[in-house]
């Protein structure tokens, strides 16, 4: 028998989901389930460290980073139908302003642990309560750092001309890490500045 | 005597088996089975030596579980029958006969009421086995501990076992001693179990299923064996290098044997009596032994090792890996890694007269 | 279309599967070729070689293994040794051959039967297949670089769920425990990126017409699997994280000293580690949903149903983990869930043999090599699952588990069940990749004898099991009466060793004179049997165009077309 070609009646319309959102969303998935398992060994620590400073002892609510951070979330989503319209300056002010929410962010936190370190001596050894936590917000702040760099490719792109609205999908999907990483970090703030205190 | 333990062990779980299966309502040919099995799965116990079959309890909570066992062999052995039954059919009836003509067999896609009944039917079957099964994990886990229960605490180390009678004071290690229930005498052992290092698990099959031995948290288990003996396990989960030689022997002791243990174990260390065994004690206390091991009465109050108080008093060193003679107590003194390679009592690299002297000294601990 | 040779990009002439390279700077840009290469199929090729490789060695482990054992006190090798081959064996064969062999085997397939022309992301394709091998190397490293336990061995020797705290620094000093948690770290990232790529590419990449529920089984399969690595292989990068921190930063994650808790290692273990086995068994499932139809000359029997019940085991598995942890003291109350829970799971998986034997009933049945595989899998997996149902029953599991009877399970699944399928699959699929059958008579002595040697080893392993033998031991007491049994089961390895050296032989001799086969050799009714024996380097010549399940079927019966959805 010979290679055949299959061609049946077809249908009229075939759409299927654009494959980086369905990828993205996947990874979310995966990334998710990462999270969890970090945020229940917190949970499950809380109260159970021998010693040390204890988390309402050293923790401050951090509520202008976390405004910072969500915000971003806001900027980001202007930038997007910026790109749509083909405004690319605005694109590129409001793409920018989320990314410097997301550098405040980073520095906000980079303050909180410098102060932990050297006035309340809490590392990711001292306690249960110090290694939940470093790892828990440091895993965090890892994707922030990742989103961040990949914030900036795309920035780099826009302003040296090689973004065009035909990239809307990928520009997109690259937003919904960035939704996700905030996402995370309501998550975060819940449990370790509200519920663990 | 171990043959005769298995056969009546085997009547007794037919009889026990029997009388369940009267309570479940089952054919005459599942009753047939219900005799048949046990005597078939310990079959091979009998062929073999000490007998660490988890079909040949003596204790209630082991009872349960072989009686659970053989009652779930025998509903997934008729499971088997018809699956496997009606694969042989098709495979038999349905194939390709020399001489076909190559036409396509009719296509048929499926049958709502077939894949109905081939659902019901298992959900029947899970529920009927989880009852039965929630049944004896309740009957089990919460029984009452009745106040002539005898208490133990088990701390599970790398590579041995230590043994603590909280209410009588003592202290031992490897092989616990534990007395007889009977009607006249109703003392089931309830240990508490625990672990000084990483997870072991504490397994005698014929007295009761395993329970782990986690640092930092306490376990429960408890046993009530109707026949004296030796009954033997070991670490069942692994723990590190020598995981293999962390042996357990239990021995279920006559009610006035199992006093007279007591007594003996409560006593402090016997005093050395000859030379060689004074000087012996000597070396004994002033080598790092006293760092890791106990002997009641002396200077002698290390934790990490064995309790040595009553030494003399088991039948085996290492847990479980050499008989307890003085030559492989002096071989074990010189160097432990003969035994148990990777056991964690160093050798001391001591002298011939000196092993020679401590063997001495520890053989006078009964 | 089948005689011509066009030349296509990278150097592949298309129709002539038998041309070898001549030269020194053709063979070199040859291997190039195939190291830089996006192309799924080729991906799944050097997953598959790769996975072989590692079966070898881990099929080495064991025989190490089995000669220690088959005599009481035996001295074949050292208990630094023992530990470390059986650590190395489990993890070898779950994480370097099981799990890459299936994604091999999905990565050439899926697009072929979707009718597309690669997977949706080649690139991460590539990139998860290289952080596999780098995975498997950095295992390997360690008998080099490694030095564990009581700084005598080398590898890692913690047992293949490293439960902590014995992976903790304090009871494993050395690297050895890092190179294992390094490692599928390394592996689990290309896990996931497998994962990612199947996923969007059956959501995303179906030719026109081909509706989710069009779409062979053995796709369904993969997607749920993959959905399955998604949310369990996660959960032990998560927890070796937490193991890294440990060690090198000094965290307490399972540190008991500090307050730690050393079960909640297990519990993530496991909540990885039992979904894992779904994610081994499902493409095990798609093989035989592909090929017992085939070789009954019927369709499968209830495809919705099948579907279904995938996804049901999909979900219903990730609620089951801690039937591995009956004994570590959990309430009666948890004991009792976790028991219902596997026997719920049970469910759906009869189902689906009731399904498959439904499929035999009534069709015409072929005895080729990849249809006998496929019997006797049937009959093992049963057995295998009936074995599962006897340890979900908690009581009974507090006197088998961490015996030898879990093993004998377990290896009834990955052999007898799993594997088996993988064999079955080799022979029904190696045509198409290589354009050569397999000599069916080396591949009927291969299912003989690896048949014999499979239950010679894991029937008879069941009753040390039963006569109390735990697992994790370098040698026994000679009282126990393990002994017969023990070399029993040794000998059984052995022949099976014997069966696999002749399925490699007729893997390499078939390449070089194996029947031409044509391009569907079988009368099957997939989108890969349309293409030629090998595929072009872009799958169909024109994009296919389906309108129900089975578009060569159709073709060949037009008087009795599959006509629905």
């Amino acid at each position: 028998m010979s290679t055949v070609s299959i061609q049946a009646p077809s249908t009229t319309d075939w759409h299927l989901p654009y494959k980086g959102r369905v990828g993205m969303f996947t990874l979310i998935f995966a990334e998710t389930a990462v999270f969890t398992i970090f945020v229940v060994a917190y949970v499950y620590y809380i109260g159970r460290s021998l010693s040390g400073p204890m988390p309402r002892d050293v923790l401050e609510l951090p509520i202008l980073n976390t405004v910072f951070l969500l915000s971003s979330s806001i900027t980001i989503m202007i930038a997007e139908r910026a790109l749509v319209r083909r405004a690319m300056g605005a694109f590129n002010a409001w793409w920018g302003l989320t990314i410097l929410l997301g550098l405040i962010f980073l520095f906000g936190t980079a303050r909180e642990w410098h102060k932990l370190i050297t006035v309340d001596g809490l590392t990711i050894s001292t306690n249960l309560f110090g290694t939940t936590y470093y790892s828990l917000v440091g895993l965090h702040a890892t994707h922030v750092v990742v989103g961040l760099i990949m914030l900036l490719i795309v920035l780099i792109f826009s302003v040296t001309g090689s973004l065009h609205p035909k990239h809307t999908d990928r520009v997109e999907t690259l937003a919904l890490y960035w939704h996700f990483v905030d996402a995370v970090w309501v998550v975060v703030f819940t449990v370790v500045y509200v519920l663990g205190r | 005597m171990n043959e005769a333990n298995s056969f009546y062990g085997s009547a007794s779980i037919a009889s026990l088996s029997l009388y369940t299966s009267v309570r479940h309502r089952f054919s005459f040919v599942r009753n047939l089975l219900y005799r048949c099995i046990p005597f078939v799965l310990t079959a091979p116990a009998f062929a073999s030596g000490k007998d660490t079959s988890i079909f040949a309890p003596v204790s209630p909570s082991a009872d349960s579980i072989s009686s659970l066992g053989i009652f779930t062999l025998v509903l997934t052995l008729g499971i088997f029958i018809v699956v496997a039954g009606l694969l042989t059919y098709a495979i038999v009836r349905y194939r390709t006969r020399p001489g076909d003509d190559g036409s396509e067999p009719p296509q048929i896609f499926g049958s709502t009421q077939i894949e109905l009944s081939w659902t019901i039917i298992p959900v029947l079957i899970v529920t009927v086995l989880f009852l039965a099964t929630a049944r004896v994990i309740f009957a089990i886990q919460d029984a009452p501990k009745p106040a002539s229960a005898l208490d133990v605490t088990v701390i599970g180390h790398q590579f041995w076992w230590e043994f603590r009678y909280p209410e009588l004071n003592i202290v031992t290690a490897n092989e616990l001693h534990v007395p007889v229930s009977v009607a006249a005498s109703v003392t089931p052992t309830f240990l508490k179990l625990t672990s000084a290092d990483v997870i072991h698990s504490f397994w005698i099959p014929r007295l009761s299923g395993k329970t782990d031995l986690v640092p930092n948290r306490i376990n429960e288990l408890w046993m009530e064996p109707r026949e004296t003996g030796l009954y033997e396990g070991q670490c069942a989960q692994f723990c590190g290098i020598e995981h293999a030689k962390m042996l357990l022997r239990v021995y279920v002791d006559t009610p006035e044997q199992f006093a007279a243990w007591v007594r003996q174990q409560q006593l402090p260390a016997t005093a050395p009596a000859t030379d060689a065994a004074i000087a012996g004690r000597r070396q004994f206390e002033s080598q790092a032994c006293i760092n890791c091991h106990s002997v009641a009465g002396t200077v002698a109050n290390g934790r990490f090792g064995p309790d040595l108080t009553h030494l003399m008093g088991r039948k085996t060193i290492a847990s479980g890996a050499a008989l307890n003679t003085p030559e492989n107590l002096a071989h074990w003194i010189d160097n432990p890694d003969h035994f148990k390679t990777g056991s964690l009592m160093p050798s001391l690299h001591l002298s011939q007269s000196q092993v020679e002297q401590i063997t001495a000294y520890l053989t006078t601990l009964n | 279309m089948a005689g011509s040779s066009i030349p296509l990009p990278g150097g592949v002439s298309e129709a002539e599967p038998h041309d070898r390279p001549s030269g020194l700077a053709t063979v070199l840009e040859t291997l190039h070729s195939w190291v830089i290469t996006v192309d799924h199929k080729k991906i799944g090729i050097l997953y598959i070689l790769y996975s072989l490789l590692m079966f070898v060695v881990g099929g080495i482990e064991v025989l190490f293994i089995r000669l220690q054992l088959a005599a009481p006190g035996n001295h074949v090798v050292s208990p630094e040794t023992y530990n470390q081959l059986f650590t190395m064996h489990g993890t070898t064969m779950i994480f370097f051959v099981a799990m890459p062999i299936l994604f091999g085997i999905g990565n050439y397939l899926v697009p072929l039967m979707l009718g597309v022309r690669d997977m949706a992301f080649p690139r991460l394709n590539a990139f998860s297949l290289w952080m596999t091998v780098f995975g498997g190397l950095l295992l390997y490293y360690s008998f080099i670089g490694g030095s564990g336990l009581q700084g005598a061995g080398t590898a890692p020797d913690i047992g293949w769920f490293a439960y902590a705290p014995l992976s903790e620094l304090a009871f494993s000093r050395g690297h050895s425990t890092d190179y294992w948690a390094l490692a599928l770290i390394v592996s689990g990232f290309g896990s996931i990126g497998t994962a990612i790529n199947f996923i969007a590419t059956i959501f995303s990449m179906r030719c026109r017409g081909m509706t989710l529920f069009r779409m062979p089984l053995l796709v369904w399969l993969y997607l749920v699997s993959s959905g399955l690595v998604i949310l369990a292989v996660s959960p032990l990068t998560a927890a070796q994280f937490m193991l890294i921190i440990d060690r090198y930063l000094g965290g307490h994650f399972f540190d008991t000293q500090a307050g730690g808790s050393a079960l909640v290692w297990v519990h993530f273990f496991w909540i990885f580690g039992h979904p894992e086995v779904y994610v081994l068994v499902m493409p095990a499932f798609g093989i035989a949903s592909e090929i017992i139809p085939v070789f009954s000359r019927k369709a499968i029997f209830g495809y919705a149903a099948m579907v279904a019940a995938s996804v049901a085991i999909g979900i219903v598995s990730i609620s089951v983990w801690a039937h591995h942890m009956f004994t570590v003291g959990m309430s009666s109350v948890s004991n009792a869930f976790f028991t219902l829970s596997t026997m719920l799971v049970g469910i759906p998986t009869g189902i689906k043999i009731f399904n498959w034997l439904a499929t035999l009933w009534g069709g015409k049945i072929r005895f080729g090599t990849p249809m006998l595989f496929s019997l006797a899998f049937l009959f093992q997996f049963l057995i295998a699952g009936l074995t599962g149902i006897m340890l979900s029953v908690a009581p009974f599991n507090w006197q088998l588990h961490n015996s030898y009877f879990v093993i004998a399970h377990f290896h009834y699944v990955i052999v007898g069940a799993i594997l088996f399928m993988i064999f079955a699959g080799f022979y029904y699929w190696y045509p198409k990749v290589t354009g050569r059958m397999l000599s069916e008579r080396l591949g009927k002595l291969h299912f003989w004898l690896f048949l014999i040697g499979f239950h010679v080893t894991f029937d008879f392993m069941h009753i040390p099991g039963i006569l109390g033998m735990p697992r994790s031991i370098y040698t026994y007491e000679a009282d126990r009466g393990w002994g017969t049994w023990n070399l029993i089961v040794s000998i059984g390895a052995f022949i099976q060793a014997i069966a696999i050296a002749i399925f490699v032989y007729n893997l390499i001799v078939s390449y070089f004179r194996g029947d031409e086969a044509g391009p569907d050799p079988w009368d099957a009714w997939t989108l890969e049997w349309t293409t030629s024996s090998p595929p072009p380097s872009y799958n169909f010549q024109t994009d296919p165009v389906v309108s129900s399940r089975r578009p060569l079927w159709d073709l060949k019966h037009p008087e009795d077309p599959d006509s629905f959805d």
